[in-house]
């Protein structure tokens, strides 16, 4: 059997909007993933800690509040710094589009806005943990 | 419906007309779906007629302006006087809003509605290491009085209502502007307004909470208490749908979670020993207003009947104003679209009708921009023009509850009211709301609605347009809002100025004083506006509570 994919779903910084990444969540389970909710108001630190700790192959960041150039990026610089550059990170919330060019150039693998359909999640999250 | 000599009569017509009629149109031309349902996935029938309605129909409908307030709680409506057109708006320094506030008053905005930035909702200031990256991104920062002088600058305190959306920290944030007016020379008799200070909802909901919930709620008893002596036409809670409906749930758990919470809060009220008719008629509601019209609108009418019934029978209240539920209302944030953003202007439109014909008291309109960011100049004004439309062209404002009586709409009424109880029933079962907090019993609820609600646009059973049917392929233009880096550091240099100029003795004895209050049992209110006028910012009272009572961790579950 192969072995399934971890993912850490993470709320960073002091946004409360969990809808989004309560379903995320769910669907990724429900693709047969194993996923780790942190629930709210994590720092950068936090999140790296339990992506370590829980050995995840994938982090979804998940920010609404409008703080994101300054969290996601955080996370990878963090990571990076603790050996873990190999987690893949993509991010989802209220994010402007020139914001997502900059945070993919800042090493945020994809950037997920609303609307998008869960099965593109899916599997982003898939090709990843297979080092696509 | 009448006698029953009718009602036989009319099933036997209806008996007829399905078999005739009826039948041939199906044959001719099937109907679009098997089975056709709400917003919340409660089936609609084909037809409504008069049997479905009880026999109590006109009894439970009443008069506007009268028990039990179904078609409305004033005798005129809208004809007497509009809703208040109240535009939730906030972003970067107490300055950049102070503008906004401004440019609305000036296109004709009645009322004021501030939203706050994330770290002012969890009590902390601008410079604190928690508010890293977040100063005025969906909201204005406000850490001290100074800052609510500012973002009131040249505004007539004494004329227009302010509501502010903030719920943790609500008392010390109310005594900022409580001092503010002061400082004016308000009286504060004369002051109208809202805190949101719905902290049972944080829990369940929109997750802005500080403090456990026992000393949260002894915090919104003390307003209360201070409200009804104080500040008498100041609405001292905003019991609120809206984040509930906005974090997933249906409709009927909207309606049902909120009552459960306010009725929760009159017993909070009423064991600290206060007179239910002294404090009730300054609980207000907030409710949102989703895509499902006439599913909106039975959740207002059987929102306003439930509430009056509780009042009377249950707690006792003897004055009419205790029963009357008065509400703002907010088209859904969550039906916003990134696709297609212009679309939205339409979405936002016929939510805000629902919010009309169900009687709302005041409202706010999304701006059409608001799935990426915080509304633009333009996205806001053509916002506020929707409202205008509603009131001005469309005749809707030209009598009372126009749709009461439509058998569809009588029918879903009494299919909420229903749902709600059973709701009341088993929140009750769970030994009451806080302890079905703990149980993460509204947490789960909401989460599965959500999950099921995605879950019917991946499968296309909900269409929505511009996401999963009627795409196009294009990069939608939206005109940037940013925050300043100015702002921020106009907002930091304030706070340090502040810090060091104040009359440290009197500043550092006013929080002593309410670390006392808080330890002991007297009423925090007096105290937390002793120490805002002394100088104390957000943060650090915020830190004395911390300190005094905890801080809050939610169970954790998707």
């Amino acid at each position: 059997m192969a072995k399934k994919i971890r993912v850490l779903i993470a709320k960073p910084g002091l946004d409360g909007h969990d809808r989004g990444a309560k379903v995320v969540a769910r669907a990724l389970r429900d693709a047969g993933m194993e996923v780790i909710y942190t629930g709210l108001r994590q720092t950068p630190e936090d999140i790296v800690e339990a992506a370590i700790q829980e050995d995840v192959d994938a982090i979804g960041l998940s920010c609404l509040s409008g703080a994101h150039m300054t969290l996601f990026p955080e996370v990878v610089k963090l990571l990076k710094k603790r050996g873990a550059g190999d987690i893949v990170i993509a991010g989802g919330g209220i994010i402007p589009e020139e914001d997502v060019q900059r945070l993919k150039k800042a090493g945020i693998k994809e950037v997920f806005g609303p609307g998008t359909p869960l099965r593109d999640i899916v599997q982003f999250f898939e090709t990843a943990a297979k080092g696509g | 419906m009448a006698d029953s000599e009718e009602r036989k009569k009319l099933e036997k017509e209806l008996r007829r007309w399905e078999a005739t009629t009826l039948k041939d149109a199906l044959k001719a031309l099937p109907e679009r779906r098997k089975e056709f349902v709400t917003t919340s996935s409660r089936a609609v029938k084909r037809l409504y007629t008069p049997l479905d309605l009880p026999d109590t129909f006109l009894k439970r409908l009443g008069k506007p302006g009268e028990y039990p307030f179904t078609r409305g709680i004033h005798p005129t409506m809208y004809r007497g006087r509009l809703w208040t057109m109240r535009l939730f708006a906030g972003y970067g320094s107490a300055e950049d809003t102070n503008e906004r506030f401004k440019y609305l008053i000036a296109h004709g905005e009645t009322g004021l509605s501030v939203a706050f930035d994330m770290p002012t909702l969890y009590g902390y200031d601008t410079d604190e290491p928690e508010a890293k990256g977040e100063f005025g991104t969906c909201g204005v920062a406000v850490s001290s009085l100074e800052d609510m002088q500012t973002l009131f600058s040249g505004i007539d305190v004494g004329r227009v209502s302010t509501s502010m959306t903030i719920n943790g920290p609500a008392s010390v944030t109310w005594a900022m502007y409580l001092a503010m007016a002061e400082e004016r020379g308000v009286s504060r008799s004369s002051l109208r307004g809202t805190i949101q200070n719905d902290i049972l909802k944080e829990y369940q909901a929109q997750k802005e909470w500080i403090f456990p919930p026992e000393p949260s709620m002894r915090l919104v008893v003390d307003t209360f208490e201070f409200g009804s002596k104080h500040v008498p036409q100041w609405n001292t809670i905003s019991i609120s749908g809206y984040h509930i409906r906005e974090a997933g749930s249906t409709a009927a758990q909207e309606l049902a979670f909120t009552l459960a919470n306010g009725f929760e809060y009159v017993r909070w009220g009423i064991d600290r020993g206060l007179r239910v008719d002294d404090f009730a008629p300054r609980l207000s509601f907030f409710f949102n207003a989703h895509n499902d019209l006439f599913e909106e609108l039975a959740k207002y009418r059987a929102a306003r009947r439930i509430w009056a019934r509780e009042m009377r029978e249950t707690f006792g209240a003897k004055n009419p104003r205790s029963w009357l539920l008065r509400f703002h209302s907010q088209t859904a944030g969550v039906s916003l679209t990134a696709q297609q953003p212009e679309v939205n202007i339409v979405r936002t439109t016929i939510q805000a009708l629902a919010a009309v014909l169900g009687g709302t008291q005041s409202l706010h309109t999304n701006a059409y921009d608001e799935a990426y960011q915080v509304p633009n100049e333009k996205a806001a004004r053509i916002a506020l023009r929707t409202q205008q439309i509603l009131a001005h062209e469309s005749g809707v404002a030209n009598t009372v509850d126009p749709l009461g009586g439509s058998y569809f709409l009588e029918a879903k009424t009494d299919e909420l009211e229903e749902d709600a109880y059973r709701y009341f029933d088993r929140i009750q079962g769970l030994g009451g709301v806080i302890p079905a907090i703990r149980k993460g019993f509204f947490q789960q609820e909401i989460a599965n609605s959500a999950y099921r609600y995605q879950r019917e646009i991946e499968d296309k059973e909900r269409i929505i347009v511009g996401v999963n049917d009627f795409v196009v392929d294009e990069q939608p233009e939206v005109e940037p809002l940013r925050v300043t880096e100015a702002s921020f550091k106009a907002q930091l240099e304030r706070l340090k100025r502040m810090r060091r100029t104040r009359d440290k003795k009197k500043w550092e004895r006013s929080l002593d004083r309410l670390r006392t209050a808080c330890e002991g049992e007297e009423n925090t209110m007096p105290h937390i506006l002793e120490g805002v006028k002394a100088k104390a910012t957000l943060g650090e009272i915020c830190d004395v509570m911390r300190e005094a009572f905890g801080v809050w961790e939610e169970p954790l579950l998707y």
